[in-house]
């Protein structure tokens, strides 16, 4: 569990906004390291020539597809979000990849802030705002009639709008745990299935052999695997929160 | 799980830098650089059919021409057909004129031949008559003896010859 936690660097303990702590910790650090590879990754895909090198292409695939995305999910409203989408997907792509970085060979220990619900809480408290905003914005309070599916009956009204507001309430809450869970499940199923290794190891050849090989290969594929999370978790924050403003921007 | 055991020394902290970082990431990657790679990836599509539907009004173009230059050329094959055919009629009815008058100068040709022909058949004949009567007056009187004379002897060669 130690790869969790969360430490303040080099002095900055103390640092305090309005008697808030705001220590630059192992987290903002991941955090600043993300920031800065996505913006390198962007900006290398800035040269904006006609005929596409493959960073640009790389660039532009990705732009394309939350675009697709989003016109698939919106349709032609939905390229506003682009912006929003784009930064919120490859943020956690970014970070999620960074967290499985073998990196811990030359002695630094990739900090996963996904594995963190304070930091995916407050993405998806953002996405929420966003819809909320939105929504409010766009149709006042018609947009209350989102907990009225089209064509409810009226005698069933008081019954399903409260069921209807509580999915709704939901939605930040599944939102930030899904993406805490699946990171922090891989990254203790990978911690788990090395401990078999080192311990397997150290307890003889016979154990290595029957224990720490056979997790040593299960652990291979399961890197693969969690690479594929990575995307994925990435993918579906940014897709729920394409759909969510969907519900706000098309009223049923 | 020190997610939950850290979140209230670090809440604070992580809500900061997030906001930071996320923020960054938001105004400046989202806002400033994503439209621009957008707004390339729009003008090279918009190009591209830009250019494709230029390539079809120049096609539809080259097809038109083709079709103008096909009319024009059906109008000079028309055209240069009948002026084949009147020249063949001309030419025709020209050979016709002249062989019409050939025609009647070997008529008269002929004609004119077979009178010289016949007149000169008939000199022949009477000069084959008068060598007859010669003959015969001769073979009479040598053989019988008898002076014949000549116009006897030819009105005999004339029965003889007519009697074949």
């Amino acid at each position: 569990m130690r790869q969790f936690t969360i430490e303040p660097l080099g002095g900055t303990a103390g640092w305090e906004v309005a008697g808030y702590n705001i220590a630059f910790t192992n987290s903002a650090l991941w955090m600043l390291i993300t920031t800065v590879l996505l913006f390198a990754f962007v900006a290398l895909g800035m040269k904006r020539e006609l005929v596409p090198g493959r960073w640009q292409m790389m660039v532009e695939s990705f732009t394309g597809f939350i675009d697709d995305m989003l016109e698939a999910n919106i349709g032609k409203a939905g390229r506003k979000y682009v912006p929003y989408v784009f930064s919120l997907f490859m943020f956690i792509l970014f970070a999620n990849l960074l967290g499985l970085m073998p990196l811990g060979l030359v002695g630094v220990h990739p900090f996963t802030f996904t594995s963190h619900f304070t930091v995916t809480g407050i993405l998806a408290v953002i996405s929420f705002s966003i819809v909320l905003g939105v929504g409010f914005w766009k149709h006042g309070f018609k947009f209350l009639g989102l907990f009225v599916p089209h064509g409810t009956p009226w005698p069933m009204i008081p019954f399903i709008a409260p069921i209807e507001f509580i999915s709704f309430m939901v939605r930040p809450f599944s939102l930030a745990l899904r993406l805490f869970v699946a990171m922090m499940a891989g990254h203790i199923l990978l911690e788990v299935l090395s401990s078999f290794v080192i311990g397997g190891g150290n307890s003889g050849f016979g154990f290595g052999l029957l224990v720490g090989l056979p997790s040593f290969i299960l652990m291979i594929g399961i890197c693969a695997l969690e690479l594929l999370v990575a995307g994925i978790q990435a993918y579906v924050f940014a897709l729920l929160t394409a759909l969510y403003i969907n519900d706000a921007e098309n009223l049923h | 799980m020190p997610q939950i055991a850290q979140v209230a020394e670090t809440f604070s902290s992580q809500l900061f830098w997030l906001l930071v970082f996320f923020g960054f990431t938001f105004f400046v990657v989202g806002r400033g650089m994503v439209p621009r790679v957008m707004e390339t990836v729009s003008l090279r599509d918009k190009q591209i059919s830009d250019d494709l539907a230029a390539a079809q009004s120049a096609r539809d173009r080259a097809d038109a021409e083709e079709e103008a230059w096909r009319e024009r050329e059906n109008a000079n094959r028309a055209a240069a057909h009948e002026l084949i055919a009147k020249a063949k009629a001309d030419a025709a009815a020209q050979s016709g004129l002249k062989l019409a008058e050939a025609q009647e100068r070997l008529d008269t040709q002929l004609a004119d031949a077979e009178e010289r022909i016949d007149a000169a058949r008939t000199e022949a004949m009477a000069e084959v008559e008068a060598v007859a009567s010669d003959a015969a007056q001769d073979i009479v009187r040598r053989l019988a003896g008898v002076e014949v004379s000549r116009p006897v002897a030819t009105q005999a060669v004339k029965e003889s010859l007519a009697h074949g």
